[in-house]
């Protein structure tokens, strides 16, 4: 069988996860997740508090700003968080990667 | 599972986040040495795909939902110490732009979340190759245990922050965070098989996790990296 080049298979990986995250995270359950759940039940949701940090995130809680359609909101923000993962991943690992040596060889430090 | 600022005592956190600190900046050493540059976008479409599917919430019993973990996939796909970078971009993302998982929590969400199941099912897939029969059937099952697993060893060790923090009795939030896992990690074993089941079906040589399964494997994967 003649296998799928590389790319192609990033290519295609990618656009299936931009699609789950564009059309189908906004038809996900809104129900809250597990440890949100427990947390409720016993009584220790209050704890939670809001960082700094997360009061000028830029997608807060997967709502792209300035749409009103909650779900169109939670679409845009999964295409762009999706593709800006790819992005981050894709620089990362490119600024890690082996640079010398062959594989199984040290390079050195 | 992530973890909101608050629910956590500050040195329960920052001890939490020594091991998640620990893995990844191994993780990172490692690429340097074993990270080919046909592999730098895998990486990335990993990351993305993980990112995706942790959106797609599932309904569990009563009113709760779950959704994937992702760290037992990355690990098979990629190797346990690239799956940790992996987990560590996806949280830290989630946490910086999208407000999802606490910040003084960082630590423990990648730790719980990331590390602790890409490590694991690390582990579980070297000794299986060394114990079980080499085929496509053990290899699945192993994953889809696997990743039941690294869900519940995370909400095990949430729960332990939870109670070492004094948020929450241990006695109480135990019993209560392992019985819903125990849900959303059958989910978590769906999806990770289903995905390990669409790279086999198209391109089975890159899954690390090779050498395991009717892989060829042209040179041995030092998964947890003792020879390498």
């Amino acid at each position: 069988m003649k296998r799928i080049p590389t790319i192609a298979f990033v290519a295609i990986a990618l656009a299936l996860a931009v699609g789950l995250a564009t059309a189908v995270s906004p038809f996900a359950s809104p129900a809250p997740d597990g440890l949100t759940r427990v947390a409720g039940d016993k009584g220790f949701l209050d704890n939670g508090t809001t960082h700094r940090v997360h009061e000028s995130s830029p997608i807060p809680g997967y709502a792209f700003p300035g749409i009103a359609d909650a779900r169109v909101a939670k679409g845009v923000a999964g295409f762009v968080g999706t593709i800006g993962v790819f992005a981050v991943g894709v620089g990362l690992a490119w600024g890690l990667r082996r640079t010398r040596g062959t594989r199984g060889e040290t390079a050195a430090p | 599972m992530h973890i909101p600022d608050g629910f956590l005592d500050g040195s329960v956190a920052a001890t939490a986040a020594v091991p998640a600190v620990a893995a990844v900046g191994y993780g990172v050493r490692r690429a340097g040495r074993t990270l080919d540059d046909s592999r730098v976008p895998l990486l990335g479409v990993t990351a993305a795909f993980i990112f995706a599917v942790q959106m797609l919430n599932f309904p569990v019993a009563g009113g709760t939902s779950g959704h994937l973990l992702g760290g037992a996939l990355a690990a098979i796909l990629l190797g346990p110490w690239l799956a940790c970078i992996v987990m560590a971009v996806v949280i830290t993302g989630q946490a910086f732009v999208f407000a999802d998982g606490g910040v003084t929590a960082l630590g423990a969400n990648i730790f719980n979340m990331g590390v602790v199941g890409a490590l694991g099912i690390g582990l579980a897939m070297t000794l299986a190759r060394h114990v079980l029969p080499s085929n496509r059937t053990v290899f699945l099952s192993v994953a889809g245990a696997g990743a039941w697993v690294s869900v519940m060893a995370g909400a095990l060790l949430c729960a332990i922050e939870l109670g070492v923090s004094g948020t929450v009795p241990f006695s109480t939030v135990l019993p209560a965070m392992l019985g819903v896992h125990a849900l959303i990690g059958i989910g978590e074993a769906v999806i990770t098989v289903a995905a390990l089941s669409a790279v086999l079906a198209t391109r089975p040589d890159l899954i690390d996790g090779a050498g395991f399964g009717p892989l060829p494997s042209p040179e041995p994967v030092a998964s947890l990296g003792v020879t390498s």
